[in-house]
């Protein structure tokens, strides 16, 4: 599975993933209290130059705006029209803020780790959310992607054959319905190896 | 010892396995049959992941319905398709799959999978996307993926009919190094000519039990035509 | 109470949530809007799957994207979509599956493709664009009536999308049911 994770050796790559998606957190909710747009552009500046510390080149680092730079240019226009430039500037800057914080993020986080760290979040709540439970499931998305890729491909040579290809729905059910029979066999294998979902929740009952 | 006391299962009102009694304790046993003749319901009845719906499935003393995990833990099972039974997106993630259920301690998990890795000569795969694998590797993963749970009993159903013939030989040559006692589903006759018991089933019944050469001639008679 | 049987259901849903990402955009000709085969799926997860399974499934999904899978439409993915002003609808999305799911499950027993294209309208459609322009509004400070109409344009490839989803929901029922009432 190809993640967006750039590797490099950095101090905002050492930062543990679990401090880097709190402080994000911190950042997303004081930037909407910040009015003067100094503050803004001082943070701006902090958040681009973190890219230069983690080392990611600039070419990457505005990779992650061009999604958005539809969207953005869509919200400029409209704040010129609507109020003045300065706060359309103003708007736009605090999104680009974001989105570069939150990508820097990503860039630089494993998703194994990203995953540990959430994990880890989560067993703080264990009491009302199953956490091997969602950690298993978070694994099987992983694992069966790339089987599901497999699938549609099939299911798409054989409607070719038939001069289907361009029917969906001809592609979507069985699609659909091969991975749901999938299932099934899937979650036999899971119990055969003694993964019993039930106990969990009886055993996480007993510790209280 | 695996007994079945006059087991029998339906799926929609039709049966599937009817009044099936017998006691399992040879080294190798193999089970042959057409496709719906009731052995792959009979090899899930062995582990609990089918229950009788009359009768009684005891794998040494414990009841598949009442002690299912004890049954489970009792007797591992190789499906036939290995993606369907590889659950982690690495190899070394998805050993540790099983020992993880059994609560093993993190050390001693990291650990078996070191020995096992090795013992069954797939080291070399251990950091591998499993979605990666070729076939016949995948299916060697699903097999030790089952081993290092350190089973009694280990039930394959029909675990070579996607395997080309020279991981066919692998695959069998493994199987038959191993110590514990093993119940194969099988398509393919000749893979079962060193077997201790064969035993045949047709539509639900249990046609044919015994050496191999006798229940296979009786079975290329009776279905063959 | 939650079983291995759902969980594998809910993973895979959300890996085929993945799948769809990978489907080109169709551009319907006659209003030049492009439309995404993943907000299909959060149609199809709450249809199929039923509103707990089918809106946890998104949840997963959203995950992954969160913690770094290029799993959007387009190949988008990271905590950056969900800071943009687009985050309203990536979070509707697991509001919507439930949505379609509770109908879609009030229904179950006599579902036909009307019932099941209301389910997809109001809880794809209606649902998903409350939550989503909203946030858009607050987010980027534009009032609701002119966010309102710049989604307009979406409207006609969302109802084309409700009604094909609907035809896949009665189809899976009849053969692989897996909700039960």
């Amino acid at each position: 599975m190809i993640s967006l994770y750039y590797p490099a050796t950095s101090p905002v790559h050492k930062l543990a993933a679990g401090i880097k998606v709190l402080l994000l957190l911190i950042l997303g909710t004081v930037l909407f209290q910040v009015e003067q747009i100094e503050i803004l552009v001082g943070v701006a500046v902090l958040v681009v130059s973190l890219y230069g510390v983690a080392k990611i080149p600039f070419k990457l680092a505005f990779g992650q705006l061009r999604p958005a730079l539809y969207l953005l240019a869509i919200v400029f226009i409209a704040q010129i029209f609507i109020s003045d430039l300065e706060t359309a500037i103003f708007v736009v800057l605090r999104f680009a803020i974001l989105i570069l914080a939150a990508s820097l993020v990503t860039l630089t986080t494993m998703m194994s780790d990203m995953i540990a760290a959430l994990e880890k979040g989560l067993s703080l709540f264990q009491r009302w959310i199953p956490v091997a439970k969602v950690s298993l499931a978070l694994s099987l998305t992983i694992r069966f992607i790339p089987v599901i890729g497999v699938i549609t491909q099939e299911v798409r040579e054989a409607q070719r054959v038939r001069g289907m290809e361009r029917n969906l729905f001809a592609i979507f059910m069985p699609t659909i319905i091969r991975t749901l029979k999938m299932g099934t066999e899937i979650a036999e294998a899971l119990d055969a190896r003694s993964f019993d979902a039930e106990d969990e929740i009886s055993t996480g009952k007993s510790k209280k | 010892m695996i007994t079945l006391q006059s087991v029998n299962v339906g799926f929609n009102g039709r049966p599937v396995l009817e009044d099936v009694s017998l006691q399992l304790q040879e080294q190798r046993v193999g089970v042959i049959g057409l496709n719906g003749s009731g052995k792959s319901t009979f090899a899930r009845l062995l582990n609990g992941l089918q229950l009788p719906d009359a009768g009684a499935v005891s794998v040494d003393g414990f009841d598949s319905r009442k002690d299912g995990r004890k049954v489970r833990r009792r007797v591992g099972f190789v499906f036939q398709n290995p993606d369907n039974q590889i659950v982690y997106p690495t190899v070394r993630e998805d050993m540790s799959f099983g020992l993880k259920n059994l609560k093993y301690p993190k050390q001693d998990i990291e650990q078996r999978i070191e020995k096992a890795l090795s013992l069954y000569g797939i080291d070399h795969l251990a950091d591998r996307l499993t979605h990666q694998l070729s076939g016949g590797e995948k299916q060697l993963v699903a097999l030790v993926g089952v081993l290092i749970m350190q089973p009694e009993y280990i039930v394959l159903d029909e675990p070579t009919t996607l395997l080309d013939l020279r991981n066919k030989r692998r695959l069998m040559s493994i199987v038959r190094e191993l110590g514990q006692r093993i119940i194969m589903i099988t398509h393919d006759l000749d893979l079962l000519s060193e077997f201790d018991r064969v035993l045949c089933f047709h539509d639900g019944k249990l046609l044919a039990d015994g050496t191999p050469e006798i229940v296979i001639e009786k079975y290329l008679n009776t279905c063959d035509k | 109470m939650m079983n291995t049987k759902d969980i594998v259901y809910i993973a895979l849903f959300a890996a085929l949530m993945a799948g769809l990402g990978f489907v080109p955009a169709i551009t319907i000709p006659s209003i030049g809007v492009p439309v995404t085969a993943q907000s299909l799926g959060i149609m199809l997860a709450g249809g199929i799957l039923g509103a707990k399974r089918g809106a946890l499934s998104i949840v997963l999904f959203l995950v992954l994207v969160a913690v770094g899978l290029p799993l959007l439409a387009g190949g988008r993915g990271g905590l950056g979509v969900f800071s943009g002003a687009s985050g309203g609808f990536l979070l509707g999305w697991i509001a919507a599956a439930y949505a379609v799911g509770y109908i879609v499950e009030k229904y179950w027993n006599k579902l036909n493709i009307i019932s099941a294209a209301g389910a997809c309208i109001l809880g794809g459609v209606v649902l998903l664009y409350a939550i989503g322009i909203p946030w858009v509004t607050v987010a980027a400070s534009i009032p609701f009536m002119k966010a309102l109409m710049g989604s307009l344009a979406f409207i006609p490839g969302d109802l084309i999308k409700a009604v094909f989803a609907s035809a896949v929901i009665v189809a899976v029922k009849n053969q692989y049911p897996l909700i039960s009432k």
